[in-house]
């Protein structure tokens, strides 16, 4: 496994490391037992703050997908349900048709995605809100 | 234990005010960016931390309370000056062996052992190399002295990208290491965005923001909405930048959601670290700086105890 860093991407470098675990645990290319690369490793490569690189970590932990072994490092402890194949087509499909709709009525791609942008962000909002009350 | 505690500190040259009245105390293990405009006195305040300028009024201590300049303070910093000086006339081995003999510690196996992994001769002369080399010469031959505080002054300002990337992977690979502190200086935070996790903000001669990165983004939002539903608000909330453009007005605020609430048709958004810089730099009146008075205070208790 081999980290990136976007910057300019607005998500905090830890988030990226963890969303990349992530990412490669739905993909099926981590798998419990894998164990990730070494702290120092991480920070020779991208040249970050190795705070940033164990917090990562610790977050990972924390969701219960790796666990830290003193002296050894940090190994992938469970894995995330990847979605399924034909779940994935159905909500493509059901995209493919919403965006047809959109053209149709005159948007084009910026407008598609600052739609989408938007009523993401008014979802997770919505989302937040109901979580604190 | 603060790395670098100051209280009221001012340095004038001359008439020029470089530093007025700085208070500041920063914690051990971080890696600070130091930023500011040029001539906001990132320079001056290295230099009085390490020893190299005497303070006008005030006072500065370094790694629990040791004087600037100190004996044990000096044993223990290590500070790479802008554009990276050497004696350009000596060879690699000559200034490893000078620096090992006028410091009680240093590491000459460490110092080999980075000359050869980095590809730089120990026969070359200083003068002769490129800008890249002379730059991890310099950090080699300050972290070789094993510091616990390692402060760089621009010390990017003249390489290439990969030169900076090889830089920053060194001095990285210290704290990961040996849990060096680090104060990086710059007038560009996007080279130390990615590596910084608090931020000292100079402005004019005096700090104006300093904090744990995570805790000031925590800490900031950005709010837009109708310009009237926003402006309400500028006198009640610590709103750090507002710009009440119709039809939409955006407002920078220091306060959490339980403090500042999202006002009825406004949205909040969570900021860049770049974002709350500039925010700031445009409001010279502004000012964060949660970390040193908690801390001011904390230690003036534990004096009196």
């Amino acid at each position: 496994m081999e980290f990136r860093l976007h910057l300019g991407s607005g998500v905090p470098p830890y988030l990226q490391l963890v969303q990349q675990v992530e990412h490669a645990l739905r993909l099926g290319t981590l798998a419990p037992g894998d164990q990730l690369p070494k702290v120092r490793d991480v920070v020779a490569k991208l040249a970050i703050n190795p705070n940033t690189v164990s917090k990562a970590y610790r977050e990972l932990e924390l969701k219960g997908l790796a666990v830290g072994r003193p002296g050894q490092g940090t190994f992938i402890e469970a894995t995330l349900d990847p979605v399924s194949l034909p779940e994935l087509t159905k909500l493509r499909r059901s995209l493919t048709s919403w965006m047809a709709t959109a053209e149709a009525a005159g948007l084009d791609d910026h407008a598609m995605t600052a739609l989408i942008t938007s009523v993401q962000h008014d979802f997770r909002e919505r989302r937040g809100s109901e979580g604190v009350a | 234990m603060n790395v670098i505690e100051t209280h009221c500190l001012s340095k004038s040259y001359g008439s020029t005010r470089a530093l007025v009245d700085c208070t500041l105390a920063i914690p051990d293990g971080h890696i600070v960016a130091l930023v500011g405009p040029n001539g906001a006195g990132k320079s001056t305040l290295l230099n009085l931390t390490v020893g190299l300028a005497m303070p006008s009024a005030g006072e500065v201590t370094v790694l629990g309370g040791c004087p600037a300049g100190s004996l044990p303070a000096l044993d223990r910093i290590a500070f790479v000056a802008q554009d990276t000086p050497l004696f350009k006339n000596l060879s690699a081995a000559d200034l490893l062996h000078m620096t090992r003999n006028l410091n009680l510690r240093f590491d000459q196996g460490y110092a080999e052992r980075r000359l050869g992994e980095l590809g730089i001769p120990l026969g070359h002369k200083a003068g002769k190399m490129s800008g890249g080399q002379q730059a991890q010469l310099a950090l080699t031959l300050a972290l070789a002295r094993r510091p616990q505080l390692l402060l760089l002054d621009e010390p990017m300002a003249m390489l290439d990208p990969l030169a900076r990337h090889d830089f920053m992977a060194t001095v990285m690979m210290a704290v990961a290491d040996d849990g060096v502190s680090v104060v990086l200086s710059s007038h560009v935070l996007a080279e130390l965005e990615r590596v910084a996790d608090y931020l000292v903000l100079v402005s004019r001669g005096t700090v104006q923001v300093a904090g744990e990165v995570d805790d000031l983004l925590a800490t900031h939002r950005v709010l837009t909405g109708p310009t009237a539903g926003v402006e309400r608000y500028l006198g009640r909330w610590n709103v750090v930048h507002a710009s009440p453009a119709a039809p939409l007005a955006h407002m920078l605020v220091r306060g959490d959601a339980s403090s500042c609430p999202v006002p009825p048709g406004c949205k909040a958004h969570s900021l860049t670290l770049e974002e709350l810089v500039l925010a700031y730099l445009r409001e010279p009146s502004a000012g964060a700086l949660p970390g040193p008075a908690r801390s001011a205070r904390r230690d003036a208790k534990e004096r009196v105890r």
